[in-house]
């Protein structure tokens, strides 16, 4: 057994920033992550982070703009938090000395981004998001802290109560991924997820095979609701044969895209007379996967993007890295020839749900990042809005678990404040996987001091590995690639009613087969096998949570489309999605939404860019 | 496992002047260049012929061994016969074998996209990144065996510790003791240098120059080429100042520092991020001497 103040579960921009937080403010933090921290998919971050760092620019104007990308669906409370704070946070890492792009005059640089009303995305070069997570990895080591890296966590240590909202965590189970040992690790203080996106949900997607929404799964099956999960965006400009990921940027500095027909389709086809390609990603997604429908995409699956005419000086100053993708991952010369691109599945804007100090409904249980869901984002998040989320939600989240006062939340979490159950009934069953024993949050023998629940949870992960080790049975990536098909096929960029339904009956199949699932590779010894098949686990229970979400938002808001629904409903939609899993079974509930800031009232209006 | 060195002959030589130093690096990686934009051409017209053929398949070679599991005990090398598709890479196809084939392959990966440094690999005698590496460029049956001069934990795995280890023996920290009045205010940095530095940072610590170099070889000790670029990357920082430069200086000085280095070129030849850490080691080396710092 490991024991510390603060343990930090994830160690990449999230978790490495709450760990330097809860550092500071005194704690014994430890990072536990199943990938060194400079493996962590933070590293693949391009574009930017959004900051209002001049006087010609304020939070409060980031503040407007975020909460209009959201499509209204963001907490205020949350946004405001974000922009106000993300200045002194850009700051700091360049005081940490972080490599930014720079003007004539020694200044950070900032470039235009898709939805911005002022050209505030600080960067370094295309690689932002490779120069951050080094950076804070960097201040990690300077200040000594501990780090079990090649450590996948298993499971939370909860204890068991009714309500969710009585519930505590004490800590996580951990599986050495080394040597095989199943271990607890006791957290005195609280345990901090920041475990990132779920990509591989889908497949094709712009996030590392790591990211299967591991923390995700872990807090919904310990009781935490998931947030607006349905809410899942898909960036417009992603390499068609492997979903790698081209900045923003391009189109920031001006790239252009064009259809078969050598169209400017974003103008000529009037998908954003006024933004053209920087409107925002839900429309830009749309607009490209319209062209291609209707018989105008480039071997009827891409459109192009040209960045030729912004010559090769200026390329090579701020896209340089683009230029080594397209030519390493597509064989495409970005200097000579347009490259191609199609949209992917790129970041989740629902997650974890939390309140703007990081808190869940779980005593001693945070989370921060991607996996979180505070809301900031909304119904679909500006391109340069998640490094700062890493770090301003990060350090609030750390600074929290370490035990600082940081006033009370506005952001309510659970079935504490104003909420609404949902009327949607599923066709199918959903819910249970199984491989797992009596669970805290399912109602299994009552734990409640610290050491006893802790104990409970490492018995119950350890004898699911060792069946899991011991059974023959099916293989986790035939269950997996299936979820993934069904995922890209139905709940996608559009979607209408009879896919979403064959979903949730294609994940229903797919969880009668994961019972019999079973790890052929008997080895203690990096067993790469035994952590993919938990791993499909949790994308299992977050694509279930996932689909019921988008069945059940019968509009179209943000990143969400709806065939039978083709309009923003604010009358019945204002609110919030949330899905519980409660004795074994998701159950779905609505909260409403919080648009009223410190000095304003974010009042709804149409989003035309 | 293959203790197989790759030999750098053409490059290596005596500690070169900076202009000599600066030009070759030049050189060499528009050379690198041209024979990539050959290398896709050869790889287009293949594939162009190809096109007409019914499916083909790749024959790699893996290197499997387990210290556990009997029969695995022994290194030995297993065939998987992959079905080609446009575009696979190294890392396309071992994943292709474990998901269909053999689930206890092993290896690391994860961002498929040349940032995470995870998947070095010894890929037909060269360190690469499996998941940059186009299976169309390489010769066939294409062999994967794992990062030489680091111990194998199983399979494709290395252990990464004494790599981290000397990641962090040269305080790979920002250090000043200057920052701006006022909150919101940056530190300067002119563009020149950054652009000096830039180069630097992109490291992701994949490891493929340590394995690629014959000193680390043969001196646990040495800091190797990735330390070094680290410190480089810092030291050449203006915005860190002269006194913590001369202790930077201090660091690559030492007995198993910068001097060790006997610019083979073999660390700047393999490295995934086109670094020049050759030269980044020969101008630590001569900011030492410009600092009346020891010779050892």
């Amino acid at each position: 057994m490991y024991e510390h103040d603060v343990i930090v579960v994830g160690a990449g921009g999230a978790g490495l920033r709450a760990a330097i937080a809860a550092q500071e403010a005194g704690a014994d933090v430890a990072m536990v992550s199943k990938l060194h921290p400079v493996r962590s998919h933070t590293g693949a971050a391009e574009g930017g982070i959004n900051a209002a760092l001049r006087d010609a620019d304020s939070w409060e104007d980031h503040a407007y703009d975020t909460m209009k990308g959201s499509d209204y669906l963001g907490d205020a409370p949350a946004v405001e938090a974000l922009c106000k704070e993300s200045p002194e946070e850009v700051i700091r890492l360049e005081h940490w000395g972080m490599p930014f792009s720079r003007e004539d005059d020694g200044r950070v640089s900032q470039r235009p981004f898709g939805g911005l009303s002022f050209p505030r995305t600080t960067y370094a070069g295309a690689e932002t998001g490779h120069q951050m997570l080094h950076t804070m990895y960097e201040q990690v080591v300077k200040r000594g802290i501990t780090v079990y890296d090649e450590w996948h966590v298993m499971d939370l240590a909860v204890t068991d109560e009714d309500d969710p909202a009585d519930r505590t965590c004490h800590g996580v189970v951990g599986y050495d991924i080394q040597t095989g040992e199943v271990s607890g690790f006791r957290a005195n203080n609280g345990v901090i997820l920041a475990t990132g996106g779920m990509g591989q949900v889908f497949d094709h997607t712009t996030n590392a095979v790591a990211n299967t929404g591991d923390g995700v799964a872990m807090a919904y099956r310990a009781g935490v609701p998931m947030e607006d999960m349905e809410f899942i965006q898909f960036h417009p400009t992603t390499l068609p044969s492997t979903g790698v990921l081209i900045s923003e940027g391009v189109r920031g500095e001006g790239g252009i895209l064009y259809n078969s027909e050598g169209e400017r389709f974003m103008f000529e086809h009037g998908y954003a007379n006024n933004d053209g390609e920087l409107a925002s990603r839900d429309v830009v997604s749309r607009a490209e996967l319209t062209e291609v429908n209707e018989g105008r995409g480039i071997e009827d699956e891409y459109v192009h993007l040209d960045m030729r005419h912004l010559g090769e000086e200026r390329i090579l100053d701020r896209l340089e890295n683009i230029l080594h993708l397209a030519e390493d991952f597509e064989g495409a010369d970005g200097l000579t020839e347009p490259m191609p691109v199609k949209p992917g599945q790129h970041y989740a804007m629902g997650g974890i749900e939390t309140n703007e100090h990081g808190e869940t409904v779980i005593d001693g249980l945070y989370a921060a990042g991607e996996c979180a869901c505070a809301s900031v984002h909304g119904a679909n998040r500006l391109g340069g809005n998640a490094l700062p989320e890493l770090i301003v939600f990060g350090k609030r989240a750390g600074r929290h678990a370490a035990g600082e006062d940081m006033g009370e939340a506005e952001i309510e979490t659970g079935r504490s404040g104003e909420w609404e159950p949902a009327d949607y009934e599923f066709e199918v069953e959903v819910g249970e996987t199984g491989g797992r024993g009596p669970a805290a949050a399912d109602g299994g023998a009552v734990a409640t001091d610290a050491d006893g629940v802790l104990a409970a949870a490492v018995d119950r992960a350890s004898e699911r590995v060792e069946t899991l080790l011991a059974r023959s049975g099916r293989n986790h990536a035939e269950i997996r690639s299936k979820v993934q098909k069904t995922m890209t096929d139905n709940v996608n960029v559009f979607r209408e009613e009879p896919g979403l339904k064959e979903t949730l009956f294609d994940l229903r199949e797919a969880r009668e087969e994961y019972k019999d699932v079973a790890v052929s590779d008997p080895s203690r010894t990096f067993n790469t096998d035994l952590i993919h098949t938990m791993e499909t686990r949790n994308i299992l229970d977050i694509a279930e949570a996932l689909t019921m979400g988008a069945l059940a938002r019968r509009e179209f808001r943000g990143a969400h489309w709806r065939k039978e629904n083709q309009i923003r409903d604010d009358e019945n939609w204002l609110k919030h999605t949330l899905v519980s899993w409660n004795d074994g079974e998701p159950e779905l509930w609505y909260k409403p939404v919080i648009l009223e800031g410190e000095n304003k009232v974010y009042e709804p209006k149409n989003r035309s860019y | 496992m293959s203790t197989q060195i790759p030999q750098q002959t053409d490059e290596s030589g005596e500690t070169e002047t900076e202009p000599e130093a600066a030009s070759k690096g030049e050189e060499r990686r528009a050379e690198k260049r041209r024979r990539a934009a050959q290398e896709r051409e050869r790889r287009q017209a293949e594939e162009a012929e190809k096109a007409a053929a019914d499916e083909e398949t790749v024959e790699l070679k893996v290197f499997r061994y387990d210290p556990e599991i009997e029969g695995k005990q022994e290194p030995r090398f297993d065939t998987f016969h992959v079905p080609f598709t446009k575009g696979m890479t190294v890392l396309d196809a071992l994943m292709y074998s474990r998901d269909t084939y053999d689930s206890s392959l092993t290896f690391r990966h994860s961002c498929r996209q040349a940032v995470c440094g995870s998947d070095a690999m010894f890929v037909n005698g060269g360190q690469k990144l499996a998941c940059k590496t186009q299976i169309s460029d390489l010769e066939q049956p294409v062999r994967v065996e794992p990062l030489p001069h680091a111990d194998v934990r199983k399979d494709l795995v290395v252990d990464m510790e004494h790599f981290y280890e000397q990641m962090e023996a040269v305080e790979p920290y920002f250090q000043t003791n200057e920052y701006p009045d006022g909150e919101l205010e940056e530190q300067r940095q002119t563009r020149e240098n950054r652009e000096k530095v830039k180069m630097s940072t992109r490291c992701i610590w994949c490891s493929a120059c340590m394995s690629s170099c014959n000193i680390a070889a043969g001196d646990n000790e040495y800091l190797g080429p990735a330390a070094i670029n680290k410190a480089y990357r810092f030291a050449m920082d203006e915005r860190e100042g002269e006194e913590i430069k001369q202790k930077r200086l201090e660091i690559i000085e030492q007995e198993h520092g910068v001097w060790r280095c006997q610019t083979q070129f073999s660390c700047t030849e393999v490295c995934p991020k086109d670094i020049p850490l050759t030269e980044h080691i020969q101008e630590l080396k001569r900011e030492a001497v410009k600092n009346n710092l020891k010779f050892w």
